[in-house]
């Protein structure tokens, strides 16, 4: 067999091979920079595969399709930034009430509002975990490369059907637009999950069924198995309910199918920690300026390492509190004015110095900004 | 601790390359060539990126290339070790970036005061136009000129990256295009 082709690829292009590797077969979206690459990629390959593209009149009627595409059993997506996600918010809180596997892909550009539309940034971070009201519990990748975006639009896939769940993947538009080289993952190579389909008869079906591990066995619609979706918190059979026993059940289950394997879920890349009294902590972009300002601080005989975050949501408590255990700095960069910064002092004991290296004018944290704070702190 | 930056060095396994001129002479598509050219050549890493939005077009218009064989970790340029320059704006805005000794080629077409005697010119806009027979060929032949000068990319794989980029009926006078750049690179090369 040939040589697999490395190929140079742009980000937003390697997110639309990741989900269809994946199994996406429906695509609904309103097209925005810095994602619209996404929409265009989706329109072109979709009908080549049998599936679907739509370009919806919004976004707010474009995550309804995607969730409704995947009630009827399709691998479903939409791509947006900022002032789309704002607008899909309501309906993804429609997907986590109802547990319908979805990715929303988010190539983040300055805000608030249309902001800076052509200009990086990581300021929906906290919109990610928070953004649609109630209690829940969130799932958010974050690449930082354009082979990154192939494996971890497979990862939010695989995620979203496992714990029956929306994904959101946190790109930025300096990962959307670049271009890197790339080989895609040969047919097989990398591993998909399927969402669990019930296997009792149509009549003993119980649709929200508390399960061993929590997910409930998902029927696609059309296949016998009639059941109720709605936004209402509802009963194991999917009908509203107000009683106390059937309500806690319910939102725990939101919470634990998730969070109980949050060190399954959990994706970190840990770099120079070995022997690190700092660390750079970050996701995304900044984690490659975190590397490069590592590697050349080491290079000067600094101990200095550098933890990046792919798996934001849920919060890798345990992980990062036994990485930085032997630190006494961390630096948090953001391309925002402290989020994740905030997860990390939560985390962190007292005694660990957490500094910030903060920007947000719509360029990337360079390696001399991440240099300058180290010498600040050290 | 003494001062960190006075010690700190510029990483030496990066080669940053800009492309720079005016929106609509082919900078970003030259650059992309070139990313493929080099990274599907012989497995080097490459980056590539751009000026992204209004000031993109018209005005100065840049795109970047990152090339190294080991993992790339700061995608854009931080010190420019090779930059083109294919006008006059682009050359008095992109030349700062310029690392000491790095290599300047200019059209000397379109730019009229290079800031420094060490540099390379070639009337990339003017050969296009007059011997390969498009004005549109300009990046072509400067992506040639380029791998002469520099070595960066060898002819042949620039040829198939060009090649497999170039629109039907087109591809003559792309050859025409590496060829030219490619013997006027060889004649300045030091």
């Amino acid at each position: 067999m040939a040589e697999p082709k490395r190929k140079l690829m742009q980000g937003n292009i390697a997110c639309v091979q990741g989900a269809i590797y994946a199994g996406m077969r429906f695509f609904a979206g309103y097209p925005i920079t810095p994602s619209t690459e996404i929409a265009e990629g989706s329109a072109r390959e979709l009908p080549r595969i049998g599936g679907r593209f739509i370009q919806m009149e919004d976004e707010i009627a474009s995550i309804a399709a995607v969730i409704a595409a995947s009630v009827t059993g399709k691998k479903s997506m939409t791509a947006t930034s900022g002032p789309g996600f704002s607008l899909m918010l309501e309906n993804i809180g429609y997907a986590y009430i109802t547990e319908t596997p979805c990715v929303i892909v988010n190539v983040q550009r300055g805000g608030p509002s249309t902001g800076l539309p052509t200009k990086v940034s990581q300021s929906d971070t906290m919109q990610a975990r928070w953004g649609t009201h109630g209690d829940y519990t969130a799932i958010a990748v974050a690449p930082s490369s354009v082979g990154d975006t192939i494996t971890e639009t497979i990862r939010a896939f695989n995620l979203a059907e496992r714990f029956r769940t929306p994904v959101t993947i946190l790109l930025d538009e300096v990962i959307g637009h670049m271009r890197e080289m790339v080989t895609l993952p040969e047919p097989g190579q990398i591993p998909i999950f399927n969402r669990v389909k019930p296997t009792v008869p149509p009549d003993k079906f119980e649709p929200f069924a508390m399960t061993a591990n929590l997910v409930s066995p998902m029927p696609a619609y059309g296949e016998g198995y009639r059941y109720n979706v709605t936004g209402l918190t509802h009963d194991t059979m999917g009908f509203s309910t107000n009683r106390a026993d059937e309500i806690w059940p319910k939102l725990d289950k939101l919470k634990n199918k998730i969070e109980h394997y949050t060190d399954e879920i959990t994706k970190l890349r840990v770099e120079m920690m070995d022997d690190a009294e700092i660390a750079y902590i970050s996701y995304g972009t900044v984690a490659r300026t975190s590397l490069q300002a590592a590697s050349i601080a080491r290079k000067a005989g600094v101990k200095v390492g550098s933890i990046q975050l792919y798996t934001i949501w849920p919060f890798p408590d345990k992980q990062l509190l036994e990485l930085c255990a032997r630190c006494k700095k961390v630096i948090v960069g953001e391309l925002n004015m402290g989020q994740i910064v905030h997860e990390v002092k939560r985390v962190l004991p007292r005694d660990i110095e957490v500094h910030t290296a903060q920007r947000y004018d719509g360029e990337i944290l360079t390696p001399l900004q991440l240099l300058k704070k180290l010498e600040e702190v050290m | 601790m003494g001062k960190l930056l006075d010690k700190i060095e510029i990483p030496q396994d990066r080669y940053e390359v800009r492309l720079s001129g005016s929106g609509g002479q082919g900078m970003i598509l030259a650059a992309v060539i070139l990313g493929e050219a080099i990274g599907g050549g012989d497995g080097r890493n490459v980056v590539q990126s751009q000026s992204y939005g209004p000031e993109a077009r018209g005005g100065a218009s840049k795109s970047d290339v990152v090339i190294s064989s080991n993992e790339i970790y700061y995608p854009k340029a931080m010190k420019l070790d090779m930059l083109l320059a294919m006008t006059q704006e682009s050359m008095d805005k992109y030349f700062e970036d310029l690392k000491e000794g790095g290599t300047l080629i200019v059209d000397t077409t379109l730019v009229t005061h290079v800031p420094t005697d060490n540099y390379y010119g070639l009337p990339f806009t003017r050969l296009a136009r007059e011997e390969a027979g498009h004005v549109m060929v300009a990046n072509v032949i400067a992506l040639a000129a380029i791998g002469a000068i520099t070595g960066v990319v060898s002819r042949e794989a620039l040829t198939e990256s060009v090649l497999s980029r170039a629109p039907k009926g087109t591809e003559e006078k792309n050859r025409k295009a590496i060829e030219i750049g490619w013997r006027e690179g060889l004649k300045l090369k030091k």
